[in-house]
């Protein structure tokens, strides 16, 4: 068990013991509302952890790293960006997903650009946030996430 | 009216639930036929898979329990009230830390920035707020830790804070300006 295991368990066990000192009450309903969502995320768990033992398994190193490795330029990074976009899952899911990739050739700069794109725009979610933000605000903060995702990315990629 | 909206909020979870199941069972069954047709890939695939579960379900629980702790204590008018009226300096910062509390899917941020611009908060906060909400997550970041490691998770971090934070700022300009050229044409 890795040092990270370790420290996330032991953030949840103290802040739940010091929500029990301060509400016993809401503390039992915080560990319902864990466990609904614990068993709410699972099938998706498992399906993400098939995608990533099918991508490892069977599609070559080279190939992926050929479309989204290192020399692959602004267009893999392009497109990872925009399959980010459109992919509905929840975010905590996204990071094993790009750990997998990360591990079979892909650049951190299109690891760096699907994580952020993942998170911060929805293409699903855009006409609801029409509908609450108005079209103007809603378009400018998904067009202009989309440009911060890839800078962020290229200076990630530079630095790492 | 509030238990009518639980009722129909569970009814959507047991139908996502659903979907994500049949989806689950396509994808199992397209790897089973895989694995059977090509079984020298049946060690790395199920070595690979195996390794990850193990990652995840170290980690999750204790994610989904710090994620069930910040639902039940914070209150999400907790975000209305204090955002409403700050700016400056420190409205951008509360912006932030107020976006990365709550838990949820972003789509559940939308009404609160609604009703955010309805009292006239500023622009910048309110997409602050948002951009917090989708990427800026305690429990979130934990994950990151996890599976990408701290230099990625902290560059990242920082990074984003630094790039909203000048997003909000063109995207309130934006907003500004083109009322501003709007009104003028009215008023001609």
């Amino acid at each position: 068990m890795d040092a990270t295991v370790i420290v996330i368990n032991t953030i949840a066990i103290i802040s739940f013991l010091i929500a029990l000192l301060k509400d016993k009450e809401k503390a039992k309903k915080s560990l319902l509302v864990a466990g609904k969502s614990f068993i709410r995320i699972l099938p998706m768990m498992f399906i993400i952890i098939i995608v990533i033992g099918l991508l490892l398994g069977f599609v070559p190193p080279e190939q992926i790293s050929k479309f989204i490795g290192k020399q692959s330029g602004i267009w893999g990074v392009l497109l990872v960006g925009i399959v980010g976009t459109f992919m509905f899952i929840p975010a905590l899911l996204s990071f094993p997903l790009a750990a997998s990739l990360l591990e079979s050739g892909a650049s951190v700069t299109a690891v760096a650009a699907f994580i952020t794109t993942l998170t911060m725009i929805g293409v699903v979610t855009l006409p609801l946030e029409i509908k609450e933000l108005g079209k103007k605000m809603a378009l400018l903060r998904n067009g202009l996430s989309f440009v911060i995702a890839i800078i962020i990315a290229f200076i990630m990629g530079a630095i790492l | 009216m509030k238990r009518q909206e639980k009722q129909k909020d569970e009814r959507k979870a047991k139908k996502g639930i659903i979907r994500d199941l049949i989806i689950l069972g396509i994808f199992l069954a397209i790897t089973v036929i895989l694995l059977i047709e090509f079984p020298d890939k049946r060690e790395p695939v199920i070595a690979t898979s195996w390794d990850f579960f193990l990652e995840m379900i170290l980690i999750l629980p204790a994610v989904m329990v710090l994620l069930g702790l910040f639902a039940v204590f914070v209150p999400k008018n907790m975000v209305v009230k204090y955002l409403g009226k700050t700016s400056g300096i420190k409205g951008i910062f509360l912006a932030i830390l107020i976006g990365a509390l709550p838990t949820g899917p972003l789509y559940i941020a939308f009404p609160i920035a609604a009703t955010l611009l309805k009292k006239g908060a500023r622009i910048s906060n309110i997409i602050l707020f948002l951009s917090a909400w989708a990427c800026i997550k305690i429990p979130q970041e934990l994950v990151e830790l996890q599976f990408l490691g701290l230099q990625f998770m902290v560059t990242r971090l920082i990074l984003t804070v630094i790039f909203v934070i000048i997003m909000a700022l063109i995207i309130e300009w934006i907003m500004k300006w083109s009322e501003n050229k709007g009104g003028v044409k009215n008023a001609v």
